[in-house]
Formats: C-alpha cells, structure tokens, sequence
C-alpha cells in the first residue's frame, strides 16, 4: 500500500505540531521567552538547538544530492563543521558573556550596542534577513519534495510546499523556541535511527562500501577527488574557510548561543560536536549508493529519496519522510522566527518608535510574510540545495570581520569600519550572486568577498576617528 | 604555553595538508582516500578539543 508512505509523514507532522503545543504551556509568552527561551537552556538543549542547524534538510536531502552529483567536493561539508567548532571554544563564550551583560536578544542587538550605533543595528538585520531567505528556501525545497515523494506523486510540488510553509509558520506561531526544542530532540532520534539504516542498507545494496566506491571510480574517473567543475583544491579550501567562519553568523546560530546557562556549555559542546557531524558520512554513503541505484536524476536533490523508494517498502518511504519533514521543520522554525523578530524588533521598532505591544503583533505577521516570499521563491527556483546555502552564507559570512574584531579588540574596529565593511563585502556577494559567478579563480566568490570585506574594515576603521565611547561600549573581558 | 594552540593542528591538517590527500586511492575501511582522510581530521579535532577542555584553566572555576 502506497498510501502508508504518506500517512506516516503527516502523523509526524501532527506530533510536531503537539510537541509545539505543549512546549508553550504554563510559560508566560514575552519576546524574551520567546526567542531566547528565558536563557535557560542548559548543555543538551543548546546542543540540540545548534545540532538543529547541522542536520536540516540541507544534509539530508542537500548532502546525499551533492555527494550524488560533485563526488568529492562533498567532502567539504565534513570539514567545514569540525573547524567551525575550533572556533565556538574561543568565540562563543565572549559572544555568550557580551550578550548577558548587556541583555541581547539579537545579532542586530549585538551589533547596534557594541558599536553605539542603531543605524548599524538597522543594517545587520537586513542583511540578516535576505540571508535566511535561501536558507528557508531550501528547507521549503526539502519539504515540497518529501511530500511529492511518499505520496508518489499524488500531491503535486506547489501545493505540497506550500502546506509545509503553513506548517512551519504555524508551528512558530503557537510555541516560539520552546517548541523548536522538544522538536529537536524527537528529529536527533529518528534522523540518526533514519541515517544508519538508509547510509548502511543502499551501500550493501550495491555490493557493499569499497565495492561501491570501486565502481564509482571505474565510472567516473575523477569523480571521488577534488578536481572537476572548478571544484579543486583551491575551492575546497576557500569554502571550506568561508563557511567555517559563517558557521555561528547566521542571526538564527548567534542568537541561540544566548540561550545557554553558562559559558562552559559551548566548550563543553565544542568536544563532541565534532563526532556528531560524523553522522554525516552516511548520509554520503546513501548519495553516493543512489549514483548505482537511480543513475541519471536530473534533480540531484531527488537522490536519497528515490533510492530508498527503489529500495525499500513503502512504510519505510513514510519513515525517511517523517524524518525529512523534521530536518526542515525544526531550523525552518527557527529561521522564520529568528527573521521575523530581526523585522519588529530591530528594523520596526527603532524605524517606527513602536511600543512593546506593536512589535509583538508585528512578529506575528512576519512569521506569514517571510513564509510567503520564501514560498514564492522555492516555487520559481531549481537551484541545487547546497546552492542555496551557500549563497546564505556568502552573505553572513560579511559580519564575521566586524565580528571577530569587536569581540577580541578595543578599537581594532569602529562603527565606520564594520559599516563599510559589511556594505562592500554585501555588494560583491549581490554582483556575484547575479552575475552567477560562485567560483572565480578556482576560489569561491563568497570567500574574496571576506577578503576585501577584512581589507576594507581594517583601513576605514584605522582612518576614522573612533566614536565617543559610551559607558557601556568597550567589550571589556 | 597556552593548551589552547593545539586547536591550530586540525585547521592545518584540513587546511593546508589537504593538498596531500586528493587522491582515490588507498582506500581506507572502503573510503576513498580523500574522505578517510577528511574523517581522520574530524575525529583528531574531537580528541584535540577534549585535550583542550580538560587542561583550560578557564573550565575549572565557574567563571573566569
């Protein structure tokens, strides 16, 4: 029976969606409790909201399509995590202390009372949020063809990505980060009991690990390397660099970190977050068996789903949707109530002097909002997952040198510096976005721009004066 | 000197010694020899940062 593919996936739809309602009961429903939980979060709570933004649809479906259709080049995505955490150990808890102290909510926040300046607080929350519109985008993507898919066909991918939409901004709606917390724990268990399966049983379907990889490479020559598609080394490394630098940039990853206890959380996650990504391998493993299983898919996205269809009985289709449904519902969550506060809290409220009430009715509405232009774009779009995140990344990434400087120097960096900064290094990623430039050189686009973006804070902040420092400026450790 | 250099040994082995390892073979608990290679670091990272944790003055008070 086809059907029970797609009634197990909207049972797991109808769990989530009880798990966000009971999340919010008995808790007083302030902004603050909202986004950052009340800052109560302790180790496995961060760490499932963090492991939230590590297993999205983007591994999942984005992973096992890009290890289907570049080979070797996937291996980045290995790589990029364990680097990223190097860098929480020493970043985070400066971030995390900051935050308490001056009682941020946002990365808007973080930026407007570091630098003094609002009007640099108005500008991060712009960039902010043009980048989580790919982001969200590819998660819309994710949803739209699971539900394609374990209803074989029955329902059609515009409808199916947009009950997924309603989905997520009616998730958000009724919990906030409560609910993207008790989600999160149901998703780490399916998705790892999902990834096992899938990445060991498609392998052994074709002859087992070393067998597969022997034939790839028989095939295709080259393919297991860094070598084609201007993916070599010099890509590899840029990328990899680019993207292990954004990693904690995106406003939805800052402002989780202020959700922790206390500082030792993060480098207490910094020593097993690392293993964790290896769950990632086998979701390789099942992008790569996909290439002898369903050779030929034109949407590389499709790979893991139409290799476990060819493979396993429809129930399980069911099970590996629920499961993908919770890869895109949990950070889809978190992303379109990290946009929407980024909109009423600092872009409508300094703009429009709202008061409190206001700017809560306002988030309510760009929940809808954001959901309906990530909809719109996920409709007119055929970008490949792993496409999409790293053009969100190529534009979070423009904080991390305004970042970096402030968390670790007194007046390495002004508001001129880190305004002119994230102004040009925006503007090359917007030139480059269009033009369809992503890999110049053999570099990625995304990382020159970083480049220039550090050039160019450095020399507009070391010829300006710095601004009359307030009481409360200076990040003193 | 400080315990926390030794976070710098995984950033050149991904880095800058991945230059060594693009290649197909051999193949390593049936991984070509670029992904084993990738593993390898990812699991060294983890040991490194758990060295790092353990011997950081910074994690035996509860503030510092």
């Amino acid at each position: 029976m086809h059907s029970s593919a797609l009634v197990i996936t909207i049972a797991t739809i109808v769990i989530a969606l009880i798990l966000g309602v009971m999340a919010q009961r008995n808790k007083k429903m302030d902004l603050e409790q909202w986004t950052v939980g009340g800052r109560g979060f302790g180790v496995l709570f961060v760490f499932l909201l963090l492991a939230g933004e590590i297993y999205t649809t983007f591994t999942f479906l984005g992973g096992s399509g890009y290890s289907y259709g570049m080979g070797g080049p996937a291996s980045y995505i290995l790589a990029y995590g364990a680097l990223a955490y190097i860098l929480s150990y020493f970043i985070l808890p400066r971030l995390w202390r900051y935050s308490k102290e001056h009682k941020l909510l946002s990365q808007s926040d973080y930026f407007a009372t570091r630098f003094n300046s609002p009007g640099l607080g108005i500008l991060v929350a712009v960039v902010g949020v043009i980048a989580i519109i790919p982001y969200l985008q590819l998660q819309i993507t994710g949803l739209g063809l699971i539900m394609e898919v374990t209803s074989y066909g029955a329902v059609g991918k515009v409808l199916a990505m947009t009950i997924g939409v309603v989905v997520v901004a009616l998730y958000v709606t009724i919990s906030g980060i409560h609910g993207s917390a008790w989600t999160a724990v149901l998703k780490d268990i399916v998705v790892l009991a999902v990834v096992l399966v899938v990445g060991i049983a498609l392998p052994m379907h074709v002859g087992g690990l070393q067998v597969m990889f022997e034939k790839i490479n028989t095939m295709r020559p080259d393919f297991l390397i860094l070598k084609n598609h201007g993916m070599g080394l010099m890509w590899f490394i840029s990328t990899v660099a680019l993207t292990s630098l954004g990693f904690y940039m995106w406003p939805h990853s800052f402002s989780a970190v202020f959700t922790a206890k206390n500082e030792r959380v993060f480098r207490r996650n910094a020593t097993f977050l690392p293993l964790y990504q290896l769950i990632l391998l086998f979701v390789f493993f099942a992008g790569f068996a996909a290439i002898l299983i369903v050779p030929g898919l034109k949407n590389t996205n499709l790979a893991l789903l139409a290799a476990v269809q060819k493979v396993f009985p429809a129930w399980f289709v069911g099970v590996v949707g629920g499961a993908g449904i919770l890869t895109a519902l949990v950070p889809g969550s978190l992303l379109i109530m990290t946009g929407a506060t980024l909109i009423a809290e600092n872009i409508y409220r300094p703009l429009a002097k709202a008061s409190e009430k206001q700017v809560q009715t306002m988030a309510r509405i760009m929940v809808w909002v954001i959901a309906a232009v990530s909809l719109y774009f996920s409709i007119n779009s055929n970008a490949t997952i792993v496409a999409l995140l790293l053009m969100g990344y190529n534009f979070v990434t423009q904080f991390f040198p305004s970042v970096i400087l402030s968390l670790f120097t007194e007046h390495g960096v002004n508001k001129y510096g880190a305004m002119s900064g994230i102004l040009v290094g925006v503007s090359i990623v917007v030139y480059f976005t269009m033009t369809k430039v992503s890999i110049l050189w053999g570099i990625n686009t995304g990382f020159l721009a970083l480049l220039i973006n550090f050039i160019v804070v450095w020399v507009v902040s070391a010829l300006t004066p710095n601004s009359p420092v307030s009481a409360d400026q200076p990040a003193h450790f | 000197m400080n315990i926390r250099w030794l976070a710098v040994i995984p950033v050149l082995g991904i880095l800058v010694f991945v230059g060594f390892a693009n290649r197909v073979t051999p193949f390593v608990f049936g991984l070509p020899f670029l992904f084993f290679y990738v593993v390898m670091w990812v699991v060294i990272t983890a040991a490194i940062m758990a060295v790092i944790y353990a011997l950081d003055p910074a994690n035996k008070k509860d503030s510092n």
